[in-house]
């Protein structure tokens, strides 16, 4: 069980340990191009979303493209 | 007519129109719109993914199957630290250095946090972007942003939104006049007759968005853009005459029928 504060909200993910797995919990398992992740402020990479392991108290940031002016 | 086309950075583009892509009354409606405008460049905001509501259509696939160039934008950030993370997620998500900055100051006015955009735009740059920043219509904060690295400028011609038109055409014609970068006017165009001004006036291109997507048929609004855009641009190459105070036949008056009593 771990908790993360994701997109301002804090949350326990029972099963997740690691990036790719927050956003297969979140997005599904194909969630598509225009989609970004930053854990801790920082941007994680999309290649290297299963290497980066999560800890309780991580603050992660998701968007995607939307329509803007 | 010659083609002539800029670039932003080293982004080739021929039409003068740069679109933003919301508040349209349909995804269609935005499609149709930017295919009317010919605009090559559109705008892209970054938002953060509900976490228990399905995701609906994915507009980044949309636009690239439509053939355009993206521009993520800063949109609602209101510190140098949420745009320079807002940008950085952006080169992420849409696979592009360029980057619409925009750090605003309040809700009300939506207007520039100009010591924030500084800051904003210079880490940026040192981060390997290509820097559009949304600004105010002042052109020593024009020449600083072009100082440092950005590559073009965007003053506001009236408030975001607003549809006011161009309310201060000497200082965008003073900030043209000073710049080696593009600058493209974004922000408070209402019609037509607004762009055709701006490119007239020697400005490199526009960035519009509520005045087509408000506007009561957008897609023909679009079609009226891209017209303006043209008019204006061809109007500017073509040299306007000067203007004079009295007026100057254009008819010659050799030769006139003279009747007694007048000289």
């Amino acid at each position: 069980m771990i908790k993360l504060r994701v997109n301002g909200e804090t949350k326990e993910f029972p099963a997740v340990t690691d990036i790719a797995g927050l956003i297969r919990e979140i997005a599904g398992p194909d969630p598509g191009p225009g989609i970004a992740v930053a854990l801790n402020g920082e941007v994680v990479r999309r290649l290297d979303w299963a290497n980066a392991t999560l800890h309780n108290n991580d603050i992660i940031e998701i968007v995607r493209a939307t329509q803007g002016g | 007519m010659v083609e002539d086309g800029w670039k932003i950075g080293n982004l080739e583009l021929t039409s003068r129109l740069l679109l933003g892509t919301a508040r349209y009354p349909s995804t269609q409606v935005m499609l149709d719109a930017i295919a009317e405008s010919g605009s090559e460049l559109v705008t892209i905001a970054l938002r953060r993914v509900a976490l228990d509501a399905p995701a609906g259509e994915n507009i980044y696939q949309l636009l690239k199957a439509a053939g355009r160039h993206l521009l993520p934008n800063t949109a609602g950030c209101y510190t140098a630290q949420e745009a320079i993370l807002t940008a950085e997620l952006g080169r992420e998500a849409l696979e592009t250095s360029l980057i619409k900055l925009e750090v605003i100051a309040d809700d009300e006015t939506l207007l520039p946090e100009t010591e924030e955009l500084l800051k904003a735009a210079d880490a940026l740059i040192h981060r390997g972007f290509t820097v559009l920043p949304y600004t105010n219509d002042d052109p020593v904060t024009a020449r600083k942003l072009e100082d440092l690295g950005c590559a073009a400028v965007m003053p506001l011609a009236a408030p975001i939104g607003s549809g006011l038109g161009i309310r201060n055409p000497h200082n965008l014609e003073l900030i043209k006049s000073r710049a080696k970068v593009p600058v493209i006017v974004d922000a408070g165009v209402g019609t037509a007759s607004d762009v055709t001004l701006v490119l007239e006036l020697g400005c490199d291109g526009l960035l519009l968005n509520s005045a087509v997507a408000h506007a009561q048929d957008p897609v023909r609004m679009a079609r009226a853009m891209k017209a303006a855009a043209i008019a204006g641009r061809e109007a500017f190459l073509a040299g306007r005459m000067p203007r004079k105070f009295y007026a100057e036949a254009s008819t010659s008056l050799a030769g006139r029928l003279s009747l007694a009593g007048k000289k």
